[in-house]
């Protein structure tokens, strides 16, 4: 049980088309049978974009800090493939205006293994970084894209951001987590300045049936029916 | 003395029957010399027409175009009450002059057409009155000006509101530097010192005469106060007597929760059905200005109310202020009594209700200190310096400026006269670029240094920089409503985020004197339906309790210390003190009492430390973080405004080692880090100084997902960038507020390792009290994480995973 990359304890192993995933406690999905490590909305330059549209110079370090948590991923499962699901940069410009020095570190991550950019709607022009950029990607009974559709199933998604927000004993918890049910997944957001969209809002309705789990990221990975939260977030 | 009051004048006071007050002439007199003059008035006593007068006088004699005179008050609605008591003077003796507001509420064609042409007065705030000076545009309006009046001085000195205007009266000197300024205050600690803020260059401090003493009676029941309660419910019926005696009263309540619950209790035994109102901060604004209004109209016998009325409208037929509970500090209680009785000549009258045993011996102390005309206060702070990023970023927005020319501006502002420029320049440095290590916004700096001035990048964020204009940062709070389903409904108010955590569908609760029963939370409001259970709960603020001043504490432990003065106090009172000192010991001011006794299985230490309920928090959290470092297995504490009781499995020896001045300051500052208080206060900071935007109504929905938490910033400061500017700011802001580490300092100093441990075989008769006490804080290592798997129930999932 020691090998991270088939350690229950490491996240929350589950079951989509019949291909065993797990869920890790730092927002990315790793397939161990393929070796393929995915995340979603990494929104690289979110401060830099922020900035340059004249709001509030934030600390300038989300970059470093969401690529350190990818390379420490990275580091720990040794992937065949890295797959992230789009908004990968915050627009187009910041994956032309990024440092000399994040280039070669995702340079790197790229370095001896497939690396698959999926656009998004904040990036929806392929990069020049390395790597292939496509709109949807299909591996085995699961296709892969940006924004959920409604009528796909075994599908792996991003966009919403979504995230739990409950009270445990008069204590407010909010916690990035993954949602899940029989027909598809939508991952939590890795970048470091992410908000998050609350798992109650309704425009998760047409996405996700009653039995939806969410699986909360943190210290640990931790999965509990959305309708459990349900009722502590009220 | 010169009569500078002309014949107009004179005989529109005779026509009304008036005689111009001594002050009134005295500040009219010094007007004349252009010097500022901070005039100490209680309220009524026409001290703003005193503050008036200098200007209608010139104005009546020319009134040119332009604007004269520009009147700041921290109320809007004091504004706009001005401007109405202004209009019959100028009405009745037929004066050319025109008077007009300009708050949040003036409609933006008015406001281009104030800055087309400008009144003679103009009434406003702090924060629109710094959104006129961020505008190239209105900087020719006040070429004329000659008058500055501030109202309220002592309520905006030493907050950050009064630190945004002090700055901003500092850059109205450069545009019009023959200005003088007049200050209105309440009765304050240091006049001087107050005079000094308004206007660094030096001014002179006019007091009006003294009125009567004022009358103040402690309320004295057959039956002693309980010994530890903060709602004065067994008081009810007398104050309602009182009520029923008197025209109008004002009752004083120190938190929202206690008036929630004092109002409760006062309809229980109205049975002539008197009209009494309540006011307080987390009320629907609607409501409060429907009580507000009836107050003016005099429909209102009393009403219930929080600070939320300590400032504001005067109510001629206030005839008697209620004050329930201690009142924790000297100048506020002067302040409050200040609000009955408008007639100079009669004593205003005042009732001092004590909630518990504690509060009769506080109210003592306060009576005392009135009488000996001494008022407490601390020191004005030196300015924040979140408040100013944000004013050069606004000072931007006027135009390019010159780095040395604004340092120098900036130091001719009452709270910023210390200022050095190694904090100025950190302060315009993160404003350009933000002030990081990592230089990363060279591209995308805010302000740019071209042709030896500094302006804004990009004119564009100029909007987005006046949009964020203000220093008062909201708690997160969630409004309350009731019907309507379908978007309308009626908001009476709002808790807080944490309170409505707690609340389960059917469960009621208190707001606006109401108990409503708890629906749903939709769309950030918390959904209620009229009616309620029993039992109904009572929305708790945090940090809404003021804790009591050191001057107060000082006297209450000389009450305390010496039986001499027990000879007043009610016979159930000595009698307890008398048992204190004969079980234990009596506190003092140079020694600090620690009592250490068994009770239930468990150990306590008392530590009577007189620090006030801030610094108390504080030492709990350190001295039980050493406890527990000592293997003492603290298990909680609680904090009152007097002491500190800690209670845990084994016995403390030593407890005097707990209190050990080293590596005390080092342990805030550590435990610090890490807090929620820090957040908090860094969230608050960070919107003052422009690093992070306010959210508005309407954006939160679709705004989510693009907007980063400020913890996050926090986090990632704290890891990556230790010395930043933003960081900086939060320790010191922190410090000195819910901190008060300055107190826990002032208590080494004066107790100086001097104790008196005294290991009882039962709690004293001082500690009884304490044993009742509500706040009790667990000590806990047990995080977030642990909770949740308690709760969620995975802890044997993810067991049977592993396995």
């Amino acid at each position: 049980m020691d090998d991270p990359s088939t350690d229950s304890a490491a996240g929350c192993l589950f079951e989509l088309a019949s291909t065993h995933l797990l869920a890790r406690a730092s927002g990315a999905l790793w397939i161990p049978e393929s070796k393929m490590l995915i995340v979603s909305d990494l929104h690289l330059g979110k401060a830099e974009r922020n900035a340059r549209r004249g709001g509030g110079l934030w600390p300038p370090y989300d970059n470093e800090a969401t690529l350190l948590r990818l390379e420490t991923e990275v580091s720990e499962l040794k992937p065949q493939m890295i797959v992230t699901l789009g908004d990968s940069f915050d627009d187009d410009h910041c994956a032309a205006a990024l440092a000399e020095s994040d280039k070669a570190r995702i340079s790197a991550l790229a370095e001896g293994r497939r690396f698959v950019w999926i656009t998004g709607n904040h990036d929806p022009t392929p990069n020049e970084l390395p790597g292939e950029s496509v709109e949807t990607l299909v591996i085995g009974a699961l296709t892969l894209r940006h924004i959920a559709d409604p009528h796909e199933t075994n599908e792996i998604s991003g966009h919403y951001h979504p995230k739990a927000n409950f009270f445990v004993r008069g204590r407010r918890i909010t916690r990035k987590c993954f949602l899940l049910d029989n027909d598809r997944m939508i991952l939590p957001a890795f970048g470091t300045y992410t908000g998050g969209l609350d798992i109650f809002d309704p425009v998760f309705h047409p996405l996700f049936g009653t039995e939806a789990d969410a699986i909360l990221t943190g210290e640990k990975a931790l999965r509990t029916p959305v309708a459990k939260l349900r009722q502590l977030a009220a | 003395m010169v009569n500078a009051l002309p014949k107009l004048f004179t005989d529109w006071f005779s026509a009304k029957g008036w005689t111009p007050h001594a002050h009134q002439y005295d500040l009219l007199q010094g007007a004349t010399l252009a010097e500022s003059q901070l005039l100490i008035a209680p309220t009524g006593g026409g001290k703003t027409l005193a503050g008036f007068l200098p200007s209608l006088v010139e104005l009546a004699a020319d009134a040119p175009d332009g604007l004269h005179t520009l009147y700041i008050s921290p109320l809007k609605a004091l504004a706009a009450d001005i401007k109405r008591n202004l209009q019959a003077p100028i009405a009745e003796m037929e004066l050319n002059i025109r008077v007009e507001g300009r708050t949040g509420d003036t409609k933006q064609s008015q406001k281009a057409n104030q800055r087309r042409n400008p009144p003679h007065i103009l009434l406003t705030t702090p924060e629109s009155l710094v959104l006129l000076l961020a505008d190239a545009r209105t900087e020719s309006i006040f070429a004329n000006l000659r008058t500055i009046i501030v109202d309220e001085a002592h309520a905006l000195a030493g907050t950050k509101r009064g630190d945004q205007l002090a700055l901003c009266l500092a850059r109205i000197r450069r545009l019009a530097p023959a200005h003088r300024r007049i200050g209105l205050s309440a009765t304050v600690r240091d006049p001087n010192e107050l005079a000094q803020w308004l206007d660094p260059k030096g001014g002179r401090v006019v007091k009006a005469a003294a009125g009567p003493d004022p009358d103040i009676s402690i309320l004295e029941t057959e039956r002693p106060p309980p010994w530890s309660s903060m709602n004065a419910r067994y008081a009810a019926p007398s104050v309602m007597n009182a009520i029923k005696e008197t025209q109008t009263a004002i009752i004083f309540i120190n938190t929202r929760a206690q008036s929630e619950l004092f109002f409760q209790a006062l309809w229980a035994v109205n049975d002539d059905d008197l009209p009494i109102g309540l006011h307080h901060g987390s009320l629907a604004k609607e409501t409060r200005r429907k009580v507000e209004a009836a107050m003016a109209e005099g429909n209102l016998r009393g009403v219930v109310s929080t600070s939320s009325l300590d400032m504001g409208i005067d109510w001629a037929a206030v005839d008697l202020v209620v004050q329930v509970g201690a009142p924790k500090g000297v100048a506020r209680l002067v302040q409050r009594i200040g609000r009955a009785n408008h007639r100079l000549d009669e004593p205003s009258r005042a009732l001092l209700v004590p909630a518990n045993r504690f509060d009769l011996i506080e109210c003592r102390a306060a009576v005392e200190a009135v009488r000996a005309g001494e008022i407490d206060g601390i020191p004005l702070p030196a300015g924040g310096l979140d408040v100013l990023c944000q004013h050069i970023l606004l000072m931007a927005c006027a135009g390019p400026f010159n780095a040395d020319d604004l340092y120098q501006e900036i130091r001719d502002a009452g709270a910023y006269c210390d200022l050095t420029r190694e904090d100025f320049n950190r302060c315009l440095e993160f404003c350009a670029t933000g002030g990081y290590a990592l230089r990363a916004y060279d591209r995308w700096q805010r302000l740019m240094h071209r042709d030896g001035k500094w302006q804004l990048r990009d004119p564009r964020s100029a909007r987005r920089i006046r949009m964020n204009v203000g220093t008062i940062v909201e708690a997160e709070t969630l409004g309350v409503k009731i019907g309507g389903r379908r978007g309308g409904g009626f908001k009476l108010g709002e808790v807080e985020e944490a309170f409505a955590a707690t609340l389960r569908p059917g469960d009621s609760f208190m707001i606006g004197g109401e108990v409503v029963q708890y629906q749903n939370i939709r769309e950030m409001t918390v959904q209620v339906a009229r009616g309620g259970g029993r039992d109904p709960k009572v929305p708790v603020f945090a940090g809404s309790r003021m804790p009591i001043s050191t001057a107060l504490a000082d006297r209450v432990i000389s009450i305390l210390s010496d039986p001499e003065h027990w000879e007043n106090l009610p016979e159930h009172t000595a009698d307890w003190l008398r048992l204190q000192a004969h079980f234990s010991k009596l506190p003092r001011r140079d020694r600090l009492l620690i009592e250490t006794f068994p009770r239930g299985g468990r150990h306590h230490t008392i530590f009577w430390s007189f620090a006030g309920r801030n610094a108390h928090q504080t030492l709990g959290l350190i001295v039980t973080k050493r406890m527990e470092e000592a293997g003492l297995a603290p298990l909680g504490f609680v904090a009152n405004d007097y002491a500190l009781m800690i209670w845990g499995l084994d016995p403390v020896n030593n407890p005097a080692a707990m209190m050990e001045p080293d590596g005390l300051r080092e342990g805030v500052e550590k435990w610090m880090l890490d807090s929620s208080l820090m957040k908090r206060t860094f969230r608050t900071s960070a919107i003052i100084a422009g690093l992070i935007e306010r959210r508005f109504p309407g954006m939160q929905k679709s705004g989510r997902q693009a907007t980063v938490s400020s913890d996050v910033l926090y986090d990632t400061l704290v890891k990556y960038d230790p010395d930043h500017l933003m960081l900086d700011i939060t320790r010191r802001e922190a410090m000195r507020g819910l901190v008060d580490f300055d107190r826990i300092e002032d208590l080494i100093d004066r107790t100086r390792g001097r104790t008196d441990h005294i290991a009882l075989d039962r709690v004293s008769p001082l500690a009884a009290p304490l044993m009742l006490e509500i706040g009790r804080e667990r000590v806990e290592g047990s995080a977030d994480e642990r909770l949740l798997m308690e709760t969620l129930g995975v802890e044997d999932m993810l067991e049977a995973l592993a396995d």
